[in-house]
């Protein structure tokens, strides 16, 4: 409650990150000195980001199923009354989101509509750019929570990716977040603890790469600190589910290839073991779809409601749960009209769902009119960086200004 | 001494990763030699005549039709998964013993350039004639690669140019073809990409011949407008005008600087006017006055490191046990790359990505895995030098110009266990760049 109080660490973080960082320094050091950072504030909330990669068509998420220009404009795409999971009068969920249904019920599901930025690119890469580095209007470098985590002092266990490859929203200037691989969890090391430190040692002058394959070490050694401390608290009942590792399809547009069920049950292990960590990026692929989408899509939607609704009732058990907020978003939506491939081409605005600890239920924001497009595609109505800078400001308890080039703008009814 | 540098530093990046004895033998040719020698090699290929292509045969689910039973549909899915799985395993082989090492791993660059997944298309019959199809065009004129590539069929199904049709046109080639492959983002416009589709209507693949064909009443005859010329475009005349542009020779310039030079140092201008070929325009990379300030800036790829140190170990992967081969491409696949298996359309990423705790501990495991497969031979040549020599040894056979005191000091103590000192010096911040 005592926002001082929660904003006592970022304010020393900030002022170490700022003075003890040289150009093309790394993590390294600063895990260190904030290895005593581990015994969090216990009001400190708890950041889920889950990517949908591919661009989640929103309408046939979110449906509109009692506007007619919906039922038109895809009639063999779009979901009736009969249906649809039923929200109010206009719009219910998609029939395979019984479980965000429930949520949704309960008033624990918050769902954000027309979420997206002036002039919207239709390219995965570039839109996906768009949101995880948070800048719409030109190319960046650092990812939005990359630059929130160069903020305060840079451990890279204070920003976790349960992928392979570290999401470009965990990048900072300075720093980056750790990517922990979900499988392997244990096995013994090849190279033992004393080469692994001397190998982290920072060479100065030494090019940027090796700099940060030096960091790498001390990010390793940081981050099997904090796992072993979550295994030895996890292992009295963790009943091993022999790692049901359901890989989705293979898609052109990237996404985690861990079932997001099981990047899920590393966060909640996590958590409940109260590790430092305030964010977690986890991620489900495979949502490009241009063609035969409307059976994809359910298969989709199924694993992340069913990931979703597991993790959000497991973390309603644990006090350290309750302070978790969930956000999930994809790159764009899709185009209105389907494509003649039983599918739809990329389009833009689309909805955010948030879940958790001071999510105010319910529908917010504008709907897109349907009637009113944009060479075929919705025209947004919240933008995102609203969205972010709620989630920093209550979640995060960072200004928001300073990660998102001043930007002002908030989402003040979802989330408090 | 310069030159010895300056030919070590264009071995490194026109390799996969070169081994002492090529250092030396590259000293001896002198820069300019070398350069040629890689550029345009003479002759055939030992190294790949030794590794030839698989004979795949025919697509194993080209007889499945609406007949077949569920047992036979498995049996043919099961095939097609090991034809995939071996085609990667025959390309690393490959990547291994080729010495044309530049003209390897220039397909590796296309390769990663025009990002296709066996994981979509499924058909390792395809995507080994899409390598053909760098292999033949990949060094020439861009054009004649752009137009081979629209009629390519494991990229037409990668990205759904199979539904792409006059009734019922589909965007994702076309856009893909724009931004990343021709032009790169922010030189074409929505209704450029729109047109472009209906241009490339009317290419279908055959799964069962493995070809890709015109099907005229599928395609779109009429006129359209793309980056101010209207005409009846096709797929030629499209890929045509797309390669024509100067906006795709810089952009292809650009991607060869990137994976060859790096990022951190600006290509020169005018990099993209050599005219002639895709080799010209790697020649004039190689040989900018700035590539030599590159040393050092590369983070290696994961099958370029992987690859590399293969090499330096004398470890042909074709003759790894089974279960040996596996694990390489599990590991590699934690470092996040696996040939044919890019993570998407965008292709691979570049520079700190690679550099997570995550892949780290990937590429601890395999570098234990090579250096308990390297021969017996080479761990007892560095046993065989002087206990504090061995460092120096190390860093000899893995082509480092030198450790940092940290690296050493890491080093110094394993000098008695030559694999484990193999294990460090392969997982050290000096190996893992470029």
């Amino acid at each position: 409650m005592d926002i001082l109080t929660r904003r006592r660490f970022l304010l020393a973080s900030g002022v170490a990150g700022a003075g003890a960082l040289a150009a093309g320094a790394t993590a390294y050091g600063l895990s260190d000195l904030f290895d005593t950072a581990g015994d969090r504030d216990p009001q400190a909330r708890t950041l889920v980001l889950v990517t949908l990669y591919g661009g989640n068509d929103g309408l046939n998420t979110v449906v509109p199923y009692a506007d007619p220009a919906y039922q038109d404009a895809r009639p063999e795409l779009a979901y009736s009354a009969d249906e649809v999971k039923r929200l109010d009068d206009r719009v219910g969920l998609n029939p395979a989101l019984g479980g965000l249904h429930r949520l949704f019920g309960d008033g624990r599901l918050a769902i954000v509509r027309g979420v997206g930025y002036p002039t919207p690119d239709r390219s995965h890469f570039r839109s996906m750019d768009i949101w995880q580095t948070a800048r719409p209007d030109r190319p960046e470098q650092t990812g939005w929570l990359g630059r929130w985590l160069d903020g305060v002092g840079g451990d890279p266990r204070l920003a976790v990716s349960f992928e392979p490859t570290l999401p470009p929203l965990l990048a900072g200037a300075r720093s980056a977040g750790a990517a922990v691989p979900v499988t392997e969890r244990k096995a013994r090391r090849p190279v033992g603890d004393q080469t692994l430190a001397k190998l982290a040692v920072a060479e100065p002058g030494e090019p940027a790469g090796q700099a940060r394959a030096a960091a790498c070490f001390a990010d390793l050694r940081a981050v099997d600190a904090m796992i072993t401390e979550v295994r030895d608290a996890a292992a009295a009942d963790e009943a091993d589910d022999g790692g049901t590792d359901e890989r989705p399809a293979a898609t052109a547009t990237g996404g985690a290839r861990s079932a997001l069920a099981a990047q899920l049950d590393l966060v909640a292990e996590c958590v409940e073991a109260g590790v430092s960590s305030r964010v977690f990026s986890v991620s489900l692929g495979g949502f490009d779809t241009h063609a035969d989408e409307k059976q994809l899509q359910a298969i989709l939607l199924g694993q992340l409601d069913k990931a979703l609704t597991a993790f959000v009732d497991r973390m309603a058990g644990t006090e350290a749960g309750r302070k978790v907020v969930v956000a999930v978003y994809s790159e764009f939506g899709r185009r209105v009209r389907a494509n003649a491939s039983d599918g739809t081409d990329h389009g833009t605005a689309s909805d955010v769902f948030l879940l958790g600890a001071g999510v105010r239920g319910g529908l917010h924001g504008e709907p897109p009119d349907l009637t009113r497009l944009d060479d075929g595609d919705l025209r947004f109505t919240t933008d995102f960086r609203d969205v972010y800078a709620s989630l920093l400001e209550r979640v995060l308890d960072t200004d928001p200004e300073q990660v998102l080039a001043g930007w002002r703008g908030r989402l003040d009814a979802v989330l408090t | 001494m310069v030159d010895r540098d300056a030919v070590v530093h264009l071995l490194r990046r026109a390799t996969f990763g070169p081994t002492a004895a090529e250092v030396d033998a590259a000293e001896r040719a002198g820069l300019a030699g070398t350069l040629d020698r890689l550029l345009a090699p003479v002759g055939a290929d030992p190294g790949a005549a030794a590794t030839p292509a698989p004979d795949l045969g025919a697509d194993p689910y080209a007889g499945i039709g609406k007949d077949s039973s569920r047992e036979q549909r498995q049996q043919a899915q099961k095939q097609r998964a090991e034809q995939a799985r071996g085609l990667v395993d025959w390309w690393l082989d490959r990547m291994v013993a080729a010495e044309h090492q530049l003209t390897e791993k220039l397909v590796f660059f296309w390769h990663g350039h025009w990002a296709t997944s066996v994981r979509k298309v499924r058909s390792a019959q395809l995507m080994l004639g899409q390598l053909d199809t760098f292999r033949r065009y990949g060094r020439g004129p861009f054009e004649e690669l752009v137009r081979a590539m629209v009629r390519d069929p494991a990229l037409i199904l990668w990205l759904d140019g199979q539904k792409n049709s006059r009734t019922a046109p589909n965007e994702n080639l076309a856009r893909e073809l724009m931004e990343l492959f021709t032009l790169g983002i922010g030189h074409y416009t929505e209704a450029h990409v729109k047109a472009g589709a209906r241009a490339l209507t009317g290419w279908q693949v055959d799964r069962r011949t493995g070809k890709a064909r015109f099907v005229r009443r599928r395609h779109d005859p009429a006129e359209k407008t793309i980056l101010g010329r209207t005409e009846a475009f096709d797929a030629d005349s499209y890929a045509r005008l797309l390669a024509a542009r100067p906006e795709s020779a810089a952009f292809v310039a650009a991607r060869l600087w990137a994976r060859f030079a790096g990022t951190d140092v600006p290509p020169p201008e005018p990099l993209s006017g050599a005219n002639g070929g895709t080799i010209e325009v790697l020649r004039a990379v190689l040989t900018a006055p700035s590539f030599a300030q590159t040393r050092g800036g590369l983070v290696k790829q994961p099958v370029e490191w992987a690859v590399g140190a293969m090499r330096q170990l004398g470890i042909r992967p074709g003759k790894l046990p089974d279960q040996q081969r596996r694990e390489l491409v599990n590991r590699l696949a934690g470092m996040d790359q696996v040939p044919l298996r890019p993570p998407s359309v965008g292709g691979w990423p570049a520079g700190p990505a690679w550099l997570t705790t995550s892949s780290l501990q990937s590429r601890m495991r395999l570098a234990a895995l090579l250096a308990n497969a390297a021969p017996a031979e080479l761990t007892r040549r560095l046993a065989a030098a002087p206990r504090d020599d061995r460092p120096a040894a190390l860093a000899r056979l893995l082509v480092v110009d030198r450790w940092t005191p940290r690296t050493r000091a890491a080093l110094t103590p394993l000098a008695d266990d030559p694999r484990r000192l193999l294990v460090a010096g392969l997982v050290s911040p000096e190996y893992t760049v470029c």
